[in-house]
């Protein structure tokens, strides 16, 4: 390790209307992470729409279509860094048809930004966009309370959106077992008021800037404190090799996904259960010592042991369940509704494998996180199921670990990645 | 106990695994080499992804015929080094197939390099091309997937990309279809020369300041080469220049630095006020959404 510095990932919640691509414009702009040219093309476009001042949104806006219709329609990722942190915010579009955009961008991150518009105070979209973050395995939160400005900087208004809110998150049963955090943050991000500089409006805040908030975020991947999973990608025999050592060589490559292991170690591998112990790590044709979550490394065993691509090497007590039958909450990605008659394949860790849904116990509406029964599952909804597989995975539930928890369901006709789920009870 | 990674180390490891991926789930790969900076990582990423084997993959060069002759040198010598496979397939070739015919003599063939790709894909029935580009390189990117489907048209529609989520990666495709991988998709500028520095990886030499003759054309710096000859009243400079990006040569530019190493590079990196392709490439300045528009062409 040469450098100390660290890596968060984050989404932002929130709608146009909330400013959030003002925000993210913002961000990058304060951090000096837009240059000089990119500023020039979008001083342009904002003259051409008749703006007086530069749109920081028009940032964000990345493709054609979009820029014409004037909302966002995909996830965009943006960078930007400071000296001691890199930042990679996935930013989806909030509207209520875009469900699945902001569960594909919550499934990467380690925090998550929930704007609220302070004249507006909290909404419909605050409630879902809550829910999706705490659905998808987020446990911090930063409640970013924008347009301070147009409410006179009221403090008033500003404590009880924070008290509604908090009363809010707690409504919402979901990942109960796992201790969150939660900051509030009164903000504009139009005049750049708290973002990453802190203008004299809002003296009676003392808290951090959100740019403050943001770099003392745990970043550490809580992952490395789990058990150890590494599912193994690609098995490395070089054999037709000139190098005679090379002759028996035999690693496994993979991810750490979760925990941590060493040499000497003893490993259990899934789902053919034999056990063996650590014989040498590698990261190319560095030897090292102990590999931690999420190093991508090659691991070679004191004993022959058949493995290949799917199989997963685990510690020995804390094994993840191989099964063939699991219930999981799903979002459904696809314009083309759930067919339960078919076979559809599910890409779970490095494993392939047919996949039927059995039972569809409920669907969510994301708007009241109340259950409705249904049969059918469609575009943009959550839902509850029962998944029968043919061949066993090795996993754990989600909020336990999102890496062995989660999966994505593949349409084999089309191949399209149609829907994303997340294991919550292995039987 | 060692408990965080760096963002370099955290990059890499997303990197090779994605690489992995590629190689577990693709039939026939390859992976797409220029002698420029970012495939180079790519190079470095597949040798910690795949050492002491071979790749698993061989590497092409698309040339367009308009290059500098250093950077050619130096992609030679790079494949002897890894002792690794090399396939060049040439856009002159096209052009004497009449596959591409160009507007006018001395017109920039970067974009007709999408044609010969697509003619290299089918003739050796690649499923995969994993490429150097970074999310952060241009707006139209910055929606781009990790794998990035592509039809059989070599197409790439914005509106038909398939959701990736966590670090599933879905690379499956039929017969005729292709997948762009991009393991450095989450890359800036910035880490791509951190990793060059802390790897001590080897650059073709016009990445560093030289004395090169040039043209101030248009507020862009034009080097003065057979292909990019100077217009009458046009003067020609001999200064320090470095380029930032390496193509063909009649859309790369350089520009004016005294940069002469990795270290240097890095600081006048975070100096600078202007975009790596807004200051170097003369073909992306002509429209916003120039690059979404070869993208969806065929462009990678």
């Amino acid at each position: 390790m040469d450098k100390t510095d660290s890596l968060l990932r984050f989404i932002t919640c929130g709608s146009v209307d909330d400013g959030k691509s003002t925000l993210i414009g913002r961000l990058l702009y304060d951090s000096k992470t837009i240059l000089s040219d990119t500023l020039n093309q979008i001083e342009k476009t904002s003259h051409k729409r008749g703006l007086s001042a530069v749109d920081l949104s028009l940032l964000t806006d990345g493709l054609q279509a979009e820029r014409e219709q004037g909302i966002t329609i995909d996830v965009a990722y943006r960078y930007f860094s400071t000296p001691t942190r890199k930042y990679i915010i996935a930013d989806s579009p909030g509207h209520e048809q875009y469900t699945r955009n902001m569960v594909t961008a919550a499934s990467t991150a380690q925090a998550a930004i929930i704007l609220i518009d302070a004249r507006k105070g909290i909404l419909t979209q605050t409630k879902r966009h809550t829910y999706l973050s705490k659905l998808l395995g987020i446990n911090q939160f930063v409640v970013a309370v924008n347009k301070m400005d147009l409410v006179n900087y009221d403090q008033e208004i500003f404590n009880s959106i924070v008290k509604e809110y908090k009363a809010l998150f707690d409504g919402i049963s979901v990942n109960k077992n796992n201790q969150f955090s939660i900051n509030f943050i009164p903000m504009s991000a139009l005049n750049g008021d708290m973002v990453v500089e802190r203008l004299e409006n809002m003296s009676w805040y003392q808290g951090d800037t959100l740019l403050e908030i943001l770099e003392n975020v745990d970043s550490q991947s809580t992952n490395s404190n789990l058990a150890f999973r590494y599912p193994v990608q690609y098995v490395c025999r070089p054999r037709d090799s000139e190098n005679k050592e090379l002759h028996d060589f035999r690693s496994f490559m993979g991810r750490v996904e979760s925990g941590r292991i060493q040499v000497g170690d003893k490993i259990k591998s899934l789902p053919s259960n034999q056990e063996s112990t650590i014989k040498a790590i590698y990261i190319g044709d560095q030897l090292i010592n102990e590999a931690i979550s999420p190093q991508s490394v090659s691991i070679l065993l004191n004993d022959e042991i058949d493995i290949s691509r799917g199989d997963m090497l685990t510690e020995l007590t804390n094994t993840p369940s191989i099964t063939k039958d699991f219930n999981a909450t799903i979002c459904w990605l696809s314009e083309e509704p759930l067919n339960q008659g078919r076979v559809y394949k599910i890409m779970h860790t490095s494993k392939i494998a047919k996949a039927k849904i059995s039972s569809i116990f409920d669907k969510i509406d994301v708007n009241t996180l109340s259950s409705i029964e249904s049969e059918k599952i469609e575009t943009n909804d959550i839902a509850n199921i029962r998944v029968n597989l043919a061949q066993p995975i090795m996993s754990d539930n989600y909020f336990d670990n999102r890496k062995t928890g989660s999966f994505i369901i593949v349409d084999d006709s089309t191949n399209h990645t149609v829907a994303a789920g997340m294991i919550n009870n292995i039987n | 106990m060692q408990n965080e990674l760096s963002h370099l180390d955290w990059l890499e490891a997303e990197a090779i695994h994605i690489m992995r991926e590629v190689a577990g789930q693709c039939s026939n790969p390859v992976l797409l080499f220029s002698g420029g900076k970012d495939s180079l990582c790519l190079l470095r990423i597949a040798e910690k992804a795949f050492r002491p084997g071979k790749f698993p993959f061989p590497l092409m060069h698309i040339d367009t015929g308009h290059n500098y002759q250093e950077v050619i040198d130096f992609r030679d010598k790079k494949v002897t080094e890894l002792n690794e496979r090399l396939i060049v397939r040439s856009v002159e070739d096209s052009m004497a197939r009449g596959t591409v015919k160009l507007n006018y003599e001395l017109e920039p063939r970067n974009k007709y390099q999408s044609i010969t790709l697509l003619e290299a894909i089918d003739e050796f029935k690649f499923d995969c091309c994993i490429g150097g580009a970074r999310r952060d390189e241009e707006k139209a990117r910055a929606k781009e997937r990790i794998m990035s489907f592509r039809d059989s048209f070599g197409q790439w529609d914005p509106k038909n990309q398939r959701p990736e989520l966590w670090d599933l990666y879905n690379a499956m495709t039929h017969k005729g279809e292709n997948i762009r991988a991009f393991p450095i998709s989450n890359w800036t500028e910035m880490d791509v020369w951190q990793y060059i520095e802390r790897e001590q990886l080897e650059l073709p030499s016009i990445y560093f300041a030289h004395k090169r003759d040039i043209i101030r054309r248009d507020g862009a710096i034009v080097p003065v080469t057979d292909v990019t000859p100077p217009k009458d009243g046009e003067i020609v400079e001999n200064i320090m220049v470095r380029f930032r990006t390496v193509g063909d040569i009649t859309c790369t530019a350089p520009v004016e630095s005294h940069a002469d190493d990795v270290q240097k590079i890095i600081i006048e990196t975070a100096e600078s006020r202007i975009s790596e392709r807004g200051a170097t490439r003369l073909d992306d300045q002509m429209s916003e959404a120039s690059m979404e528009q070869r993208k969806k062409e065929g462009y990678f």
